[in-house]
C-alpha cells in the first residue's frame, strides 16, 4: 500500500498566542513549532498499517509551507516515514486551505496513492479543510475525525469510526480514500535516536511552482478566494464576581442572578 | 448569480436540527442586506417531515433532493446533490452548520464548487458584495477576520448557538425537487451505522447548558452529581482532559484543546482549575460559574460568578435550588 | 507508551528565553531534545515524586529510555547504539534530570561512565559482548573508583586484582558505588602493581553474577533517593583477563579520561535541576499572592529569578562547549571541571532560591522544590568535589 501523510508545522498548543501591533497578525518570534498535534495521530497511523501488513508498504510525509516546516518533515521520518516532501514557493505565500490543497493534489495524484492520512485539523487556523478539499480534488472518497480504522481482509476497504455529535458513525470506506484523524485513533510514538540518526541521512524532496505545474494566479493569495483582514483578542470578559457566605445562601444568590442579572435560565 | 442565501437544513433521524433555525436566523440578517431571500435544501432519504419544518422558515424555496442514496450519509452522495441544488437556485451564499455533518459537507462542495470557505463562524456579515466572518483561530485563543476575495460563491460554516432560532414565517414556502445525479455505485464512502454514545442527553457542542467536572470529581461514581445537577437544568455534562485521563468521563465529553469546543450560554465547572488547554474549548460560553476549592485557581479569572468551596458541598444544594427554581 | 497520557504535557517548556534557542543546534540535536523533553514531561515528572518518597529505583523508565534509545548514545551503531555523541546527550540528560534527577543520574552514570570506557578501552570481542545489550538496556552500567579511604585522592585505592592464569582475582571493596544495586555490569578501577601508585592501577570490566562478587550495603540518602548507592564486595572473584580495559596499569589515565565526561553529565544534571527550580519558582511567583499583589511583582523576587535565569544560562554554556570539545576530541579537561563546577555552585544556589521563594511551602514534602533542594546537594560533591574542580582547574592555570 503506499500512504500518503499530510503533516503540518504550528505553534505549541502551550504558545501564547500575541497580536502584532498592527493586528495583522501574530508575534511569531519567540514561539516554538512543533508537529500539529492531529498529525501526529496520521503519522502514527500509517505506521502501525506499515508494520502490519509488512508488504513494502511506503509511508511518506508531505507538508507545504515556508523554511520552518522541514523540521517536521524531520519528526515525521524519525518517527519511521519512508520518505518525505517538502512542497514551498514564494509564490504559495498567503493561500487559504482550499488553495494549498489544490497544490497538494497536484503533488499526490502522480504517485497513485492508496490512503492519504491527516489531522482532523491543524490548530493554527483551525480550518479543517485540507482533507476533505485534497479528497474532493483527487475525487476519492473521505472520512473525517477518525477515531477508529478497521480493515477488511484484502486490505482494499476499511471501516472508519468518526466522532459526529452525540455519538459516532460507522463509515464503509473504499480505497483509494482520505481520512483525517482525531485523538482517539492511536498512541502516537516518540522519534527514537536511532530514528533521529537515521532521518538526518534521508533527503527531502523539494517541489515548487514549476513541479506541481499551476499558474502563480492560481496560488497563494492571489489565487484564494478568502483573505485574513485582521485579527483580535478574545473579549474581555467582566471582573468575576466571587460570591460569599454560606453555601446555601450563596447558591440562592447565584440562582437569581443568573436568572434576573445574566438571563441565562 | 443571485443575492439568495441557501441553508443546507442538516436532518438527523428524519428530524429537522435546531442549527437550522439558528442559519436562517443568521441568513435573514444578511439577506436583509443583499436584498434577497432565504431558500433551504433539505437532502436524505426520508425528509417529508423535515420538508414541511422547512417550509415554514424558508422566504424563498425549499429545495428538496429525495433518493433511497441518501437514505444514509455520504460526503460524496451530499455534496452531489447539494451541487445539482446549486445549479438550481443559484445563491450568492451558502450557510452550513459547524456540525460534523455541515463541516464534512461543506468543504466538500465550496471546493468542487470553487468557491470560498470559512469555517466555524461565530459573526456573519455582508459588505460590498463580500462575506466578513469571524472565526476563532489558534485553538479559540484568538480570533480572524476573514473575508472573501473574488466573485465566486460564498459558504460558511456557523458555530450552534450564536443566533438565536429564527421565527416561523407563518407561510409555507413553495417546494423545488431537484433529482439526484449520482447513484450508489459511484460513492465510495457510505455512513453504515450511528452509534449513539450520550444517550439521552445532547452532546456538549450543542449545549446550551454543560455542567463539567475535573479531576477533583476524584471517581467516575462522582461524577453522577454532576448528572443529576445536569438533569435538572437539561444540561450536558462535559470533563476537562484530566477527567477523562484518569477515566472518569469518556472523551466524547472531553472540553478543550484535544476535545470538543463548546459555546452554550451557562457554562458550569465545578472543580475544574482552568488550565489553558481547557479555556481554550469553553470560553466563548455566554456566562461561566466556576466552583473551586482553591481561591487561585485560574478558572476565576475567566468566570462571571465564582464559588470558592466545595463542590461535594455546593453542587447538591445547587441541584436541590435549581428544582426548587423550575417547579415554582 | 503514550505521548498523551498525561495532561501538562510541555508547560514550562514554552521558554521562548531559553539560550539553546540561540545556540546553534542542528535540526537532529533539536529532535533529540524534543523527544527527551516530551519523554521527560509525560513519562519521568509524573513518577519523580513517588519514587523519591519510595525510595524506588525507575527501572521502568530505563526500559523506555533504552527502547528510545537513550541508553546508547555514546555507542557507535555497529554495536547497535545511536552514536549521538556527547553533545546530543547533554541535550538528553538536561531534560530528563529537569523532571527526575535519579533517573537522570542513571542514564548518565549508564552513557558516560560505563559504556564509554569500553567502547573506547575495551577489545573487539568485549565490546561485542556488552555493548549491543548495554544499548538496549538489558545491561545496565555502573562505575567503581571510589573506595571508603581513596574518595578525592583515588589513586591510592586499595582493591586488588592479581593476574592468574587467564584470569584476574579481585579482592577488597569499593564505596559510593551509583546504580550499583540495580546494575549488571561494572567498570571498575583495581590495583595490579601495589609498587606504583596512579600507574599501578588498571580497569575491568566486571559482570554482577561473578562468583565472589557481591553487592553490599545501599546507603540511606539525603536526595537522589530513587537511585541507589552502595558498596562492592569483591572476595576472591575471578574476572577473564580479556575483560580488562586498555592494557595493566592504564586504569587510572581511563578512569580520569571517562571522568571527564562524566563531570560534564553531572554539570548537566545540575543544569536540568536549576531549570526546573526557575520553572517552579516562575511559576509560583505568578500564583501566589501576598500584600495584595502577586509575589512576583516584588523587586526581591524579581531579582532572585533574574539571577537565577542568568547562572544557568551561563552555565548550560560551559556544558555545551565543553561537550562539544569532547565530541570533536580536543583538550577539555579544564572545561569539564569549570563546567562541572559552576553548574553545582549555581544550581545549589538556584534550588536555596527556589525553596526560599516558596516560603513554608517549600520546605514541605509536598513541594517539588524541596526534592530539588536535596537532590541538588550531591552536584556539588560526586565526581569530584567542588574543592578537586579547583585544584583541577588551577592546575591548568598554574603549572610551567
Amino acid at each position: 500500500m503506499k500512504i500518503g501523510v499530510l503533516v503540518k508545522n504550528v505553534p505549541d498548543t502551550e504558545t501564547k498566542i500575541r497580536l502584532t501591533a498592527d493586528k495583522q497578525g501574530i508575534e511569531t518570534q519567540g514561539v516554538k513549532y512543533v508537529m500539529n498535534t492531529y498529525d501526529e495521530f496520521a503519522v502514527e497511523e500509517a505506521l502501525k498499517i506499515r508494520e502490519r501488513l509488512q508488504d513494502g508498504t511506503t509511508v511518506t510525509a508531505i507538508t507545504l509551507g515556508p523554511e520552518r516546516v522541514v523540521e517536521t518533515l524531520r519528526t515525521a521520518l524519525a518517527m519511521g516515514a519512508d520518505e518525505a516532501i517538502h512542497v514551498d514557493d514564494p509564490a504559495f505565500e498567503g493561500g487559504d486551505s482550499l488553495t494549498n490543497a489544490r497544490i497538494i493534489a497536484r503533488v499526490v495524484e502522480p504517485m497513485g496513492l492508496d490512503l492519504i492520512l491527516g489531522g482532523k485539523q491543524g490548530i493554527d487556523y483551525d480550518a479543517a479543510q485540507t482533507c476533505s478539499a485534497l479528497a474532493e480534488a483527487l475525487g476519492t472518497a473521505q472520512a473525517l475525525i477518525a477515531v477508529e480504522l478497521k480493515w477488511s481482509e484484502d486490505n482494499q476497504s476499511l471501516e472508519v469510526r468518526r466522532r459526529i455529535e452525540g455519538g459516532d458513525e460507522i463509515v464503509h470506506v473504499k480505497l483509494p480514500a482520505v481520512i483525517s484523524c482525531e485523538k482517539g485513533l492511536n498512541e502516537p510514538r516518540y522519534a527514537s535516536l536511532p530514528g533521529i540518526m537515521k532521518a538526518k541521512k534521508k533527503e527531502i524532496k523539494k517541489v515548487d511552482l514549476t513541479g506541481v505545474g499551476l499558474d502563480s494566479a492560481e496560488v497563494g493569495a492571489s489565487g484564494s478566494a478568502t483573505r485574513v483582514v485582521g485579527y483580535s483578542p478574545l473579549s474581555e470578559r467582566p471582573e468575576c464576581r466571587i460570591l460569599e457566605g454560606e453555601p446555601v445562601e450563596i447558591v440562592k444568590e447565584l440562582v437569581r442572578a443568573l436568572r434576573e442579572d445574566a438571563k441565562v435560565l | 448569480m443571485t443575492n439568495d442565501i441557501l441553508v443546507f437544513a442538516e436532518v438527523r433521524e428524519g428530524s429537522f436540527k435546531r442549527i437550522n433555525a439558528e442559519l436562517v436566523s443568521a441568513a435573514s440578517v444578511l439577506v436583509d442586506k443583499l436584498g434577497g431571500v432565504v431558500h433551504i435544501a433539505v437532502l436524505g432519504g426520508a425528509v417529508d417531515g423535515a420538508v414541511e419544518e422547512a417550509r415554514s422558515y424558508a422566504t424563498g424555496k425549499v429545495y428538496v433532493v429525495k433518493s433511497d442514496v441518501l437514505d444514509s450519509y455520504s460526503t460524496q452522495g451530499f455534496a452531489s446533490g447539494l451541487e445539482a441544488v446549486l445549479k438550481e437556485c443559484d445563491p450568492a451564499i451558502v450557510l452550513f452548520g459547524a456540525t460534523a455533518m455541515g463541516k464534512d459537507l461543506s468543504t466538500r462542495v465550496a471546493a468542487r464548487a470553487r468557491g470560498s470557505l470559512m469555517t466555524d463562524c461565530t459573526e456573519l456579515d455582508v459588505e460590498d458584495g463580500a462575506l466578513k466572518a469571524k472565526r476563532p483561530v489558534y485553538s479559540g485563543k484568538a480570533y480572524a477576520d476573514v473575508i472573501t476575495t473574488k466573485a465566486t460563491i460564498k459558504m460558511a460554516s456557523l458555530r450552534p448557538n450564536i443566533y438565536p432560532a429564527a421565527q416561523k414565517t407563518g407561510n409555507l414556502a413553495d417546494v423545488a425537487e431537484v433529482s439526484l445525479p449520482i447513484t450508489l455505485d459511484q460513492i465510495g464512502a457510505m455512513v453504515k451505522e450511528i452509534v449513539v454514545t450520550s444517550a439521552g442527553r445532547k452532546d456538549v457542542t450543542e449545549a446550551e447548558i454543560i455542567v463539567a467536572g475535573g479531576r477533583s470529581l476524584k471517581s467516575e461514581d462522582n461524577f453522577k452529581i454532576l448528572e443529576e445537577l445536569a438533569d435538572v437544568l437539561g444540561a450536558s455534562v462535559g470533563a476537562s482532559r484530566a477527567a477523562v485521563d484518569a477515566g472518569y468521563a469518556p472523551h466524547s465529553r472531553q472540553v478543550g484543546q484535544t476535545g470538543k469546543v463548546v459555546n452554550p450560554k451557562l457554562y458550569i465547572a465545578c472543580g475544574i482549575s482552568g488550565a489553558i488547554q481547557h479555556l481554550v474549548g469553553m470560553r466563548t460560553s455566554k456566562v461561566i460559574v466556576a466552583i473551586n476549592k482553591d481561591p487561585n485557581a485560574p478558572i476565576f479569572q475567566h468566570a462571571n460568578y465564582g464559588i470558592v468551596g466545595d463542590l461535594f458541598e455546593i453542587v447538591p444544594i445547587m441541584t436541590q435550588q435549581f428544582k426548587e427554581l423550575l417547579a415554582s | 507508551m503514550n505521548k498523551f497520557a498525561m495532561s501538562g504535557r510541555r508547560i514550562a517548556h514554552i521558554r521562548g528565553e531559553k539560550m539553546s534557542a540561540y545556540f546553534d543546534l542542528s535540526e537532529e540535536e533539536r529532535l533529540i531534545q524534543q523527544t527527551a523533553r516530551d519523554f521527560a514531561d509525560s513519562e519521568v515528572a509524573p513518577m519523580a515524586a513517588e519514587n523519591d518518597a519510595n525510595g524506588q529505583f525507575p527501572r521502568g523508565l530505563v526500559e523506555k529510555l533504552a527502547k528510545l534509545g537513550f541508553m546508547g548514545m555514546l555507542i557507535p551503531e555497529q554495536y547497535g547504539g545511536s552514536n549521538a555523541g556527547n553533545f546530543a546527550l547533554v541535550l538528553a540528560l538536561e531534560e530528563i534530570n529537569r523532571a527526575c534527577a535519579s533517573t537522570g543520574v542513571t542514564m548518565s552514570v549508564h552513557n558516560s561512565l560505563a559504556s564509554s570506557p569500553i567502547v573506547g578501552f575495551a577489545n573487539e570481542e568485549t565490546k561485542k559482548k556488552y555493548l549491543p545489550k548495554m544499548a538496549k538496556g538489558e545491561l545496565l552500567g555502573a562505575y567503581a573508583l571510589s573506595e571508603a579511604s581513596a574518595g578525592s585522592d583515588a589513586a591510592s585505592l586499595q582493591a586488588r586484582a592479581v593476574k592468574d592464569g587467564n584470569e584476574y582475582v579481585l579482592n577488597g571493596t569499593k564505596s559510593w558505588i551509583t546504580s550499583g544495586a540495580e546494575a549488571d555490569l561494572f567498570v571498575v578501577m583495581l590495583r595490579t602493581d601495589p609498587s606504583e601508585r596512579a600507574k599501578g592501577i588498571s580497569a575491568f570490566a566486571v559482570e554482577r553474577d561473578t562468583n565472589g562478587f557481591s553487592v553490599g550495603k545501599k546507603e540511606n540518602k539525603l536526595g537522589l533517593r530513587a537511585s541507589s548507592t552502595v558498596q562492592l564486595i569483591f572476595e576472591d572473584a575471578r574476572v577473564p583477563a580479556e575483560n580488562m580495559l586498555g592494557s595493566e596499569g592504564e586504569g587510572f589515565k581511563i578512569a580520569m579520561w571517562t571522568l571527564d565526561g562524566g563531570r560534564i553529565g553531572i554539570g548537566t544534571q545540575a543544569v536540568g535541576i536549576a531549570q526546573a527550580c526557575l520553572d517552579a519558582s516562575v511559576s509560583y511567583a505568578k500564583e501566589r499572592e501576598q500584600f495584595g499583589k502577586l509575589i512576583g511583582e516584588f523587586q526581591a523576587i524579581q531579582w532572585k529569578i533574574a539571577d537565577m535565569a542568568m547562572n544557568i544560562e551561563a552555565a548550560r554554556l560551559m556544558i555545551y562547549r565543553a561537550a562539544r570539545l569532547r565530541d570533536r576530541k580536543e583538550p577539555h579537561t579544564k572545561e569539564a571541571a569549570m563546567a562541572k563546577l559552576f553548574a553545582s555552585e549555581m544550581a545549589n544556589r538556584a534550588a536555596r532560591e527556589a525553596v526560599q521563594i516558596y516560603g513554608g511551602a517549600g520546605y514541605l514534602k509536598d513541594s517539588s522544590v524541596e526534592r530539588y533542594f536535596r537532590d541538588v546537594r550531591i552536584t556539588e560533591i560526586y565526581e569530584g568535589t567542588s574543592e578537586i574542580h579547583r585544584i583541577v582547574i588551577s592546575r591548568f592555570l598554574l603549572k610551567n
